[in-house]
Formats: C-alpha cells, structure tokens, sequence
C-alpha cells in the first residue's frame, strides 16, 4: 500500500497546486470579460456616475493584483467573502447549492451507474446479437440528443401527459426528502439517460477488448459458463479504463448540469455560477469554480488509485 | 494519432466491406449518404440557406417538403445545409481534439516522469475548469465565429480524450511486449506508434465515435445558452433548440434534426462497433 | 360560486372573441384586448384567499433586495408586493396617489409638495411619515450612490420634510412631468431607520416578505394592516424565476404555477388551443429599436437614415418576430397609449422607390453597411437583422450583419457600434423618454443625435404645464424623431402573459409588464 499513500500526498499537494492555477486562470478570465460588475448590475442604467460611485463602494477601483491577493490571503484564512452583487456571505450562498447540485448527482449516478455496468457486461456477454445491438441504438440514440431535448420529452411523457412527476424541482431547505426525490426524478431521469451510454460503452468495449487474452482463453477451457468469465476475469482487469470513464461522468453530473437545471428549475451551483460570470461577481465565481476544480481532482484522484488497484502491475512498479 | 492510421486501416478495410455484417453496411450507406447530401447541399436544397421564402411554420407540401421554420424558411434546405455546417464542424472539432489529447495521451504515458506530470497537470487544471463555464469565458472573450468554436470545443474535448489515452497507453506501456520493444533498444517514437498505439486503438475509436456524439451534444448546449453556432446559419444542435418547445404540442418538427443527429450517431458507432468487433477478432482467432 | 361562475364564462367569451380578432386582423387585435376587459370589469368579484404562484423569466442569484439594485421584473414584481410607492398608475393609465394622496407645484413646475396619506403602517408596525420619504428618495441621492435610480433623481435640488405628513422637494428645474418618476419601481418608500432607509425588505406594501432566495423563488404572505381597501387577495404569493421559456410554459400547463410572463410567440398560437388558459396580451411601451449613429458615416447624412427607414418590412417583423403580438413603430419612441402620442403621424410604411430616391439623393448608389446584432437587445434580433438584409438588398443597401456575443453587449456594442439592434422598455412619461435616449447631452444618446429644434422643445415642454401646448411641442418632436433621428424603431411589442383561468383579472394596466408590476395587488384566485 506504500505506493498508494505515496500517490495520495503527491496527489493532494499537486491538487493544492492545481487549484491555485484555476484560481488564477477564472481570475484573469473574468477581468477579460467586457464590462465589470457594477455596468453588468446597472445594465442599460449605467450612467458613468453611477459605475464609478458602485465601483468604488465595491472596492473595484484597487489595483487588480491587490484584488487577488487580497482574495487569496482570505481564502487561506477559509473565508471566501462576500458576493460584490448583494453582500451576501458566499459560504451561506453555497452550501444549500451544493448539496443540491450533490444530492441531483448522486441520485443520477445511483440510477445510472449500475444500469451502465450491467447493460455493458449483457451487451458484451451477447455481443453482435441483436440484444446487444438493440441496447446500443436505444442508448446512442438517447446521448445524441441534447439534454434539454431529453427533458422536454420526459416532461412531456412523464408530467403533462401522465402527471405523475412535477416538471418544476421546486425544492428548498424545508422540502422533505421524499419530496425532494420526487422533485428531482425528472432531472435524474435526464441525467442518467445522458450519460448511461457513455459508461455502458466504455465498459462493453473493455470487456470485449480483452476476450482475446490468454487468461480468458484458460477461463473458458476450464468448462466456466460465459457470464462467470466476463465478470470474474475479464470485468477486474477492465476496471481502469471504466473507472476512469465513470469518473468523468460524475465529474460531469457535478459540474455539467446548467442546462438541465436551467430546463428544471433546479437551484444548483451551475446556474449560480453562470449568473456570477454574467454579472462578473469574481468571488462568486472564483469559489464556485474552486469547488468544482476540488471535486474533480478528488474523483480523479479516486480514479488513479482504482486503476492502481486493478493493475497489480502498476501497484509494484518494476 | 489514429488519423495517421486511418488511410491504411481504411483500405485494409474496404476489402472487408464486402464480409461486414448488415449493420455495418447500412452504417456506412448512412454516413456515405450524410457526406453527400454535405458536400452537394447547394446543388439538393431547394431554397437559399437563410431564404424566407413562405410564413413561419407551413406545413409539410409539395413545395416545402418539411414545411418552414419560425421565420418562414425551408425546412428540408435548412436540414440540408445543417448536414453541411453540423458534420463538418463536429468532424473537424472531434478530429482537431483526437490529434491533441490522442498524442499528448501517448506522449505522457511513454515518457512517463516529467513529461507525464507537466503533462497530466495541465490537463487537470483544464478539466477542473467546469466545460460549460470554461467555454462560456472563451467564448466571451473570443467571440462566437465558427473556428473559435472549433478551436474552443476540440481543447475542451481533448482533454477526456488524453485521460483515456493516458489510462489505457499506461496499461499497455508496462507490459511485456512494450518491455521487450525498450530492451531491444526502440526509440520512444517507436514504441508509441509501432507497440501501444496498435494495442490501445480499440478503445481510442470507440471513444471517437462517442466524442462525435459529445460535441454536437456541447454544441447545442451552448446554444441553448446563447453561445453555440449563430443565425441564421442552419445547424442541428440550433435547430433543435429554436424548435424544442413545439414538441410540448406533440408537433413532431424539432424531432426531424434531433433525429437527424441520432441517427448519424448510430450509424458511426455501428460502423465503430464493426471496427472493433474486427480488431478483436484478429486478436482471437 | 355564482359569481365565479359568471366570471369565468365571461373569460371565455373574452377570449374567445379575442382569439377571432387576433386570427383575423393580426396586429390590430393587439390594442382590443386591453379594450374588451372592461366589460369584465364591472361584473368581475374579487375573492380572498389562496397562494398565487407565478413563473417569470428573469430573476439572477445576484438580486438584492436594495430596490436601488432592482434590474429584473422578478425582482419588480416582487418589490411591488412589499412596498408602496409615492404615486401609482391605475389601470387605465392615470397616474394617482399611493402613499401620496395629493401633489402640487408651483406655478414654474420646480417645487413639488406632497401630501402623504394618514393610516399607513409598515410591517414593522412603524407608521408612515415624510422622514421615511426623505430617506427612501436620499437612499438614491449624492455622490456615493451607485444606484440604478441615480439619473432619475439627480434632477432633485433638496428634499424637506414639512411636518410628518408634507414632503416638499425643489427641483434643478422645471418639470411638469415630476410625480410621473415617483413611480419609477426603484423608489419605493422605506421605513426610515436613524435617518437612513432600511433595505431589508420591510415596506408596506400588502405583502410581507416571507423567503427569498434570490435567483430562484420567493415567497411573502399577506399583511393584516396593509392600508389600501379591495387589494392584495391572496394569503401569499410566491415568484419563482424559470428562464426557460419551455419549463415555463409546462410548469404553467402542469398547473406547477398559475401564471407566466413572456410566452413564446413562435408557438404561441398553439399554447391558445389550452382551454384552461388565458393569454393576455397588453401594449405598452417596450419598443425594439435599431439606431443609427449620427456622427459617423454613412448614417451623419440623412437621406442615408431615411433610405434605411424606408427600406424596412415593419409588417413582415411584427408578424414573424412576434406573431402579431406588438404593433407597428413608427421611428419616434412614444407608444400609442402615451398621453401624448401624435395621432396625425401617418404610419410609415416599406417604400422601395423612396429608400431608393433618398439613397440617391445621399449621393450612393451601393451602400455597404455593418449592422451589429444579438439577441441579447431582444429576443429575435439576429432573426431581425436576417429579413432587414433581404429588403435592403433590393433598394442597393448591402447589410453585413455582425453577430455580437451576448455576453458584454450592453457594454461594448451598444452605444459604440455605428449601427445596432437595441431595446427598451420604454418610459412612462413622454419627457422621460426623450430625455433619456434622444437629448443632445443624454448619456444614452443611442443615436448621438443632436437636434437643435428637438432639444430646445424638450426644455420648453417639460416647465409647460398646459397640457394642449405639450400635446403640440411632443408631436413636432414626435416628427422631428421620424424624419431626422438616427433610431429606427420597427415594432412595439406587447407583453404577452399566459394565466390559469383560475387567476381573476380586471382590466390589466399597461405602464409595465403584469398589470404594472401590480399582479400580487390587483389579481385574485377565483377558485379559493
């Protein structure tokens, strides 16, 4: 297990790093942007007086390397500030969209995940049946629809004809969570269609990939039904590259889910992070962005050691 | 790098074509289709790309075979012109994000060491930038012209691309064959080309055939927000969007280019499944 | 339940008539609808009770609830439930008091006193007093302010409290149209805390705040005290921000919500076939424009601006973009429900040979031109540019259309470019409006027009209190705007509502969207 902690404080002091590149890059990305936070409030009631009196009592008449490092050295302290826009406490603003934007991902994920895996080793179990080319068109044809078109089908099928789902999530912090999860069917529903295929193919693939080793070879003639084979010898070694492609998935449902948010209603970080951009909040931003940069270099990270794991080759380097 | 491959691989194919399976054919016939309806849109299309040439939504007719759109334009041209404008940007920007993540992939597994870290660390940071937030910055900054939605796309692209590249080329560089190449002294370029990028191809064009699918499903996003292709050029992705909400009224328009794109999709992926089933099945007979 | 039965079949009848209207006569249906309510009005019986949920297609996480910070009819809609304001605009466009009950100036329109109304109570229990309007006005006022508001007031010289129930305000100078701006939805009056308004929300409007969690809903409940008899029916209220219009549409037809702001014209026709909804249609005052800047070339020469304005299919805009739901523009910014609107301005019409004689006048025989577009002025605006490019092209003005990102446009494109797609919401007042967008030194010159005539009319008319002579003065500038101003202006555009027919309406005002801002006060669920 040395190589892992290894890989693990390597890990977590190049994720430190990483971060701070982000922090830098949305920073400067922001200042590049036409206009600033107080035209972008004002809008198409920007007289010049009005933006320089705003500007000033939001602090936008410092230096922009002051700004940073001013917000830097609050960061360390684990203060992300205040929102320029309203003064509102960032930390406060966040965490109800956070675990909002979490629950959604985790419940897409538990819908599609083992769907994915299943439907990948039944496809590969029945390769080049018509099983398998049926799960295959039905789950391509699903992805190359955009997501909010997969929305308004669902909604249409499932909330103004059949009425059992609402079409709105309209959840808040007093929503039960039997409340929530009916709220949030329809958006997990989306999400899990978008990216089922993905993973299914990913796995399918692997699997088949490796029919061809040795290993698979001697299963088989050791007499072991089919099914055993794939999810007995060739599924283990198969796991890096599914893993990996699972990994990018909830990276994804955590950090890629404005446009079914937007379609739903859903109060997640996506949408408060477009609104910051588009009103150049940069703190705002800058945490949303720092969250979505950590849960990514976390499931990346969780992604090396599973493929570490898998390939015992790589655990003992020679 | 698979581009590098591609000719070979298609005429060592061609005479393949011939024992493929039927849905491997009727795959083929569909792209086939799609590239010439493409390539000759000016010449099928009946009216001009952004032409009113009748009221907002007539219905299907002789004259205006998928009826008009909201402005009044042919449906069927705008279908047309839309294969022109969708598939040659969704080739070129899947095409554009391969070569890079594909070759920075195999380069940091083969290195390994600092190149692999430099690398692995860039990509990060490019990943951990969220997709959509990251493309609505460049976007804004850059502007929305075509290439700067190529370019923008493909490196946001590249980037899942060279961790599977990197992923499966790492597996493949510590096994015996890739060993047995560096003992015999073979130059790293070698090794790439000639012992990973052979064995690690499968998975590269399964995932090529999915990333396709992924950047009409970006590019629609986008404009969803505002920043995909812009009117009036004719795109599927834009297409769907400007005519979504009428599939509440059971209007079944915006299903012609929503289907339009999944049955392209599926016609590449059978067509990459035929691939795959073959280069596997070199393997095992 | 008789009541409500009659009610509703009356809305059926409305509907239905308007629907025959709108079928046949497109744009002109447009101004009948506001006309067929009244008779509904008489007969419709409010009742009380119930939660009224609407869906709106604004609303950003970065709202405050600082009414300086107001830029979002969500957050209008909702400032118009908790707090009251100076005067307000009845339904049929008469401007009477709220908290004020009276108004007077003096003869040279440069001092305003006004009387407030006894009885007023805040929902901190406070009573209503002048200091409390001092504060709220003064919270817009001086150097510091970064308010929205900051150009609306900057005309006031100093404002007093004369006692506690008379606020008296001297003016830089003359207005006649002053208590007009005491409308404006970002001058609310707040309590006044130590000489300071409190922004946190208390007002005393008939509805206290209950939750906001800005960018996606808010809720607030009805106020016991509130002053104003015959208002504020429901037991709460809620505004949820949907900005797809789609999820609007479906929260809307799933019974999610009972009503929705900015129905999608392209299907709108479809969404009619719902018999369990309304569709409102009000004119008012947005106006989509295109203006030309004056002081650079081609468009500093007249004759260029003209072939340009001839050249436009206003028609074939009003039908496509907004499917009939707008009316017709006619290069000059006031709307036809405006006081002072120039009823003898014959409608301009697309007339090739004139674009045609005026470009050769200009002196140019192919005219090549950038229009800079996005749909950020207004929805459809690339779309615009697109029909405007095929009708220049016959008269030999060769339009390059740019697409501008939407992101940063008010910013970078509007204003600066020489020629662009622009929108407002227009102004209540035709003073108002002018001097924003069309006076020599205005900030938002849009077109950098700087006519003499014009400017010296506007400082006339706005000290003139007799009405006929401004009705005379705002129609030459009326006029001078359509022959001389760089704006075109093809089509107003109605505000189009879709409501449950469970929600009770009397006729709905048309100086803002959704009844004025006023829906929370003025409708009422029939259903309760």
């Amino acid at each position: 297990m040395t190589p892992i902690s290894k890989i693990i404080s390597q890990r977590v002091a190049l994720g430190a790093l990483t971060l701070w590149i982000v922090s830098l890059i949305v920073f400067a990305g922001v200042q590049f942007l036409p206009g600033d936070v107080a035209t972008e409030l004002l809008g198409q009631s920007a007289t010049p007086e009005a933006v320089a009196a705003l500007r000033k009592s939001m602090g936008l008449d410092i230096p922009l390397y002051l700004r940073y490092f001013d917000w830097l050295g609050s960061i360390l302290r684990g203060n992300f500030g205040t929102a320029l826009a309203n003064g509102r406490d960032i930390a406060e603003l966040i965490k109800p969209r956070l675990f909002n934007t979490l629950f959604l991902a985790v419940s897409a994920a538990v819908i599609s995940v083992p769907l994915a895996l299943l439907g990948g080793i039944v496809a590969a179990l029945y390769r080049n049946t018509f099983i398998d080319r049926a799960i295959n068109v039905v789950t391509l044809a699903s992805i190359s629809v955009p997501e909010f078109f997969v929305a308004y089908i669902l909604i249409l099928v499932l909330a103004v004809h059949a009425g059992i789902l609402p079409s709105l999530s309209d959840v808040d912090s007093e929503t039960s969570v039997l409340g929530r999860l009916t709220a949030i069917a329809l958006p997990s529903l989306t999400l899990a269609v978008v990216v089922l295929a993905h993973m299914m193919r990913m796995t399918r693939t692997s699997i088949i990939n490796l029919l061809g080793n040795q290993y698979i070879e001697t299963a088989r003639l050791k007499g072991l039904p089919e099914w055993r084979v794939l999810v007995r010898h060739a599924l283990p070694n198969a796991l890096a590259p599914i893993a990996t492609v699972i990994v990018l998935n909830l990276a994804y449902l955590i950090t890629g889910v404005v446009v079914v948010e937007v379609v739903f209603v859903y109060p997640g970080l996506g949408q408060l992070i477009v609104d910051s951009v588009q009103k150049r909040d940069v703190p705002v931003v800058q945490a949303c962005s720092l969250i979505f940069a950590a849960t990514y270099v976390l499931l990346n990270l969780t992604a090396d050691i599973l493929s570490i794991i898998a390939n015992p080759r790589l655990m003992h380097p020679k | 790098m698979t581009i590098v491959h591609g000719p070979r691989m298609l005429k060592s194919g061609a005479s393949k074509l011939a024992s493929a399976p039927l849905s491997a054919k009727f795959g083929i016939s569909i792209i086939i289709i799609y590239m010439l309806a493409a390539l000759l849109a000016p010449h099928l299309a009946p009216y001009g790309e952004a032409e009113i040439v009748a009221k907002p939504f007539e219905p299907w007719s002789a004259q205006f075979w998928l009826g008009t759109d909201s402005l009044g334009r042919d449906m069927f041209t705008r279908l047309v012109f839309g294969a022109r404008n969708t598939l040659g940007i969704a080739l070129m920007t899947t095409t554009l994000a391969f070569s890079i993540g594909a070759s920075a992939g195999l380069a940091a597994a083969t290195f390994g060491g600092w190149t692999d870290q430099i690398l692995s660390r860039l990509i990060d940071v490019l990943m951990s930038i969220p997709q959509l937030i990251f493309a609505l910055l460049l976007l804004s900054i850059f502007g929305t012209s075509i290439p700067t939605l190529i370019i923008v796309i493909a490196v946001l692209n590249s980037t899942p691309v060279f961790r599977l590249t990197r992923a499966v080329a790492i597996d493949a560089a510590v096994s015996d064959y890739v060993e047995a190449a560096r003992l015999r002294g073979e130059g790293p370029i070698w090794i790439m080309t000639r012992e990973i990028l052979p064995n690690i191809t499968a998975t590269l064009v399964a995932e090529f055939g999915l990333r396709f699918c992924f950047v009409f499903l970006l590019i629609s996003g986008l404009s969803f927000l505002g920043l995909g292709i812009q009117p009036p050029t004719a795109d599927w992705g834009s297409m769907v969007r400007d005519s979504a909400t009428l599939i509440t009224y059971g209007d079944i328009t915006p299903l012609l280019p929503a289907g339009a794109i999944a049955l392209l999709s599926v016609a590449i992926n059978l067509v990459v499944d035929w691939f795959l089933h073959w280069a596997s099945g070199l393997k095992e007979d | 339940m008789v009541k409500g039965y009659s009610f509703s079949s009356l809305t059926a009848l409305s509907r239905r008539r308007f629907l025959q209207s709108a079928a046949g006569a497109g744009a002109l249906a447009v101004g009948s609808a506001a006309g067929l309510l009244p008779s509904l009005a008489e007969t419709a019986t409010p009742k009380k009770g119930g939660h009224f949920k609407i869906g709106v297609g604004s609303g950003s996480a970065s709202d405050s609830l600082n009414p300086a910070t107001y830029t979002d009819s969500f957050m209008m809609i909702f400032g118009h439930a908790l707090h009251g304001y100076l005067v307000e605009m009845d339904r049929d466009g008469n401007l009477v008091g709220e908290l004020a009950e009276s108004w007077e100036s003096s003869k040279d329109a440069k001092t305003w006193t006004f009387k407030l109304r006894e009885g007023v109570e805040f929902h901190n229990g406070k009573k209503l007093d002048a200091d409390d309007v001092v504060a709220s006005l003064n919270h817009h006022r001086g150097e510091q302010s970064g308010s929205g508001a900051k150009d609306i007031v900057k005309g006031i010289e100093e404002i007093h409290a004369d006692g506690p129930r008379t606020v008296v305000l001297s003016l830089k100078g003359a207005n006649a149209d002053f208590p007009y701006l005491m409308e404006h939805y970002q001058l609310p009056i707040m309590p006044a805390k130590d000489g300071k308004a409190d922004i946190s929300g208390v007002g005393c409007g008939g509805y206290v705040l209950d939750k906001i969690d800005f960018g996606v809903k808010a809720t607030a409940k009805r106020f016991a005290n509130y002053w104003k008899p015959n208002a504020a029916w429901f037991d709460s209220f809620e505004v949820l921000a949907i900005h797809d219009v789609g999820a609007r549409t479906n929260a809307l037809t799933t019974g999610q919500i009972q009503a929705m702001d900015r129905c999608d014209l392209k299907t709108i026709n479809l969404l009619k076939r719902n018999k369990s909804l309304e569709i409102t249609s009000i004119s008012g005052t947005q106006q989509y424009v295109m203006p030309m800047r004056c002081d650079v070339s081609p468009f500093d020469n007249v004759d260029v601006r003209l072939a340009v304005k001839y050249a436009l299919n206003r028609k074939q805009l009003l039908d496509t973009l907004l499917n009939g739901y707008g009316q017709l523009g006619n290069d000059h910014p006031i709307a036809s429900t405006n006081r002072f609107f120039a009823k003898g301005l014959p409608q301009r019409e697309q007339d090739l040979d004139k674009a045609r004689f005026h470009l050769k006048k200009a002196g140019v025989t192919n005219l090549k031109v950038q229009l800079s577009a996005s749909d950020a002025a207004f929805t459809g605006a690339v779309d615009a540019a697109a029909l405007y490019q095929q009708d220049a092209a016959k008269v030999g003005i060769n339009v390059d259309i740019v697409r501008e990102p939407a992101d940063g446009y008010w910013d970078s494109v509007w204003l600066k470019k020489p020629w662009y797609t622009s929108f407002t919401g227009g102004r209540p007042t035709a003073d108002w409006m002018f001097s924003v967008f069309y006076a020599a030194d205005a900030s938002w010159n849009e077109g950098h027009w700087k006519n003499p005539r014009f400017n010296e009319l506007l400082i006339a008319a706005r000290g003139e209190l007799d009405d006929s002579k401004r009705l005379e003065m705002y129609t030459e500038m009326q006029s001078l705007c359509r022959e001389d101003s760089g704006s075109v202006i093809p089509v107003f555009a109605n505000y189009v509502n879709a409501l449950s027919t469970n929600v009770g309406h009397n006729k709905i005002g048309s100086n803002w969207d959704l009844d004025s801002f006023r829906c929370a006060e003025r409708w009422w669920l029939t259903n309760v």
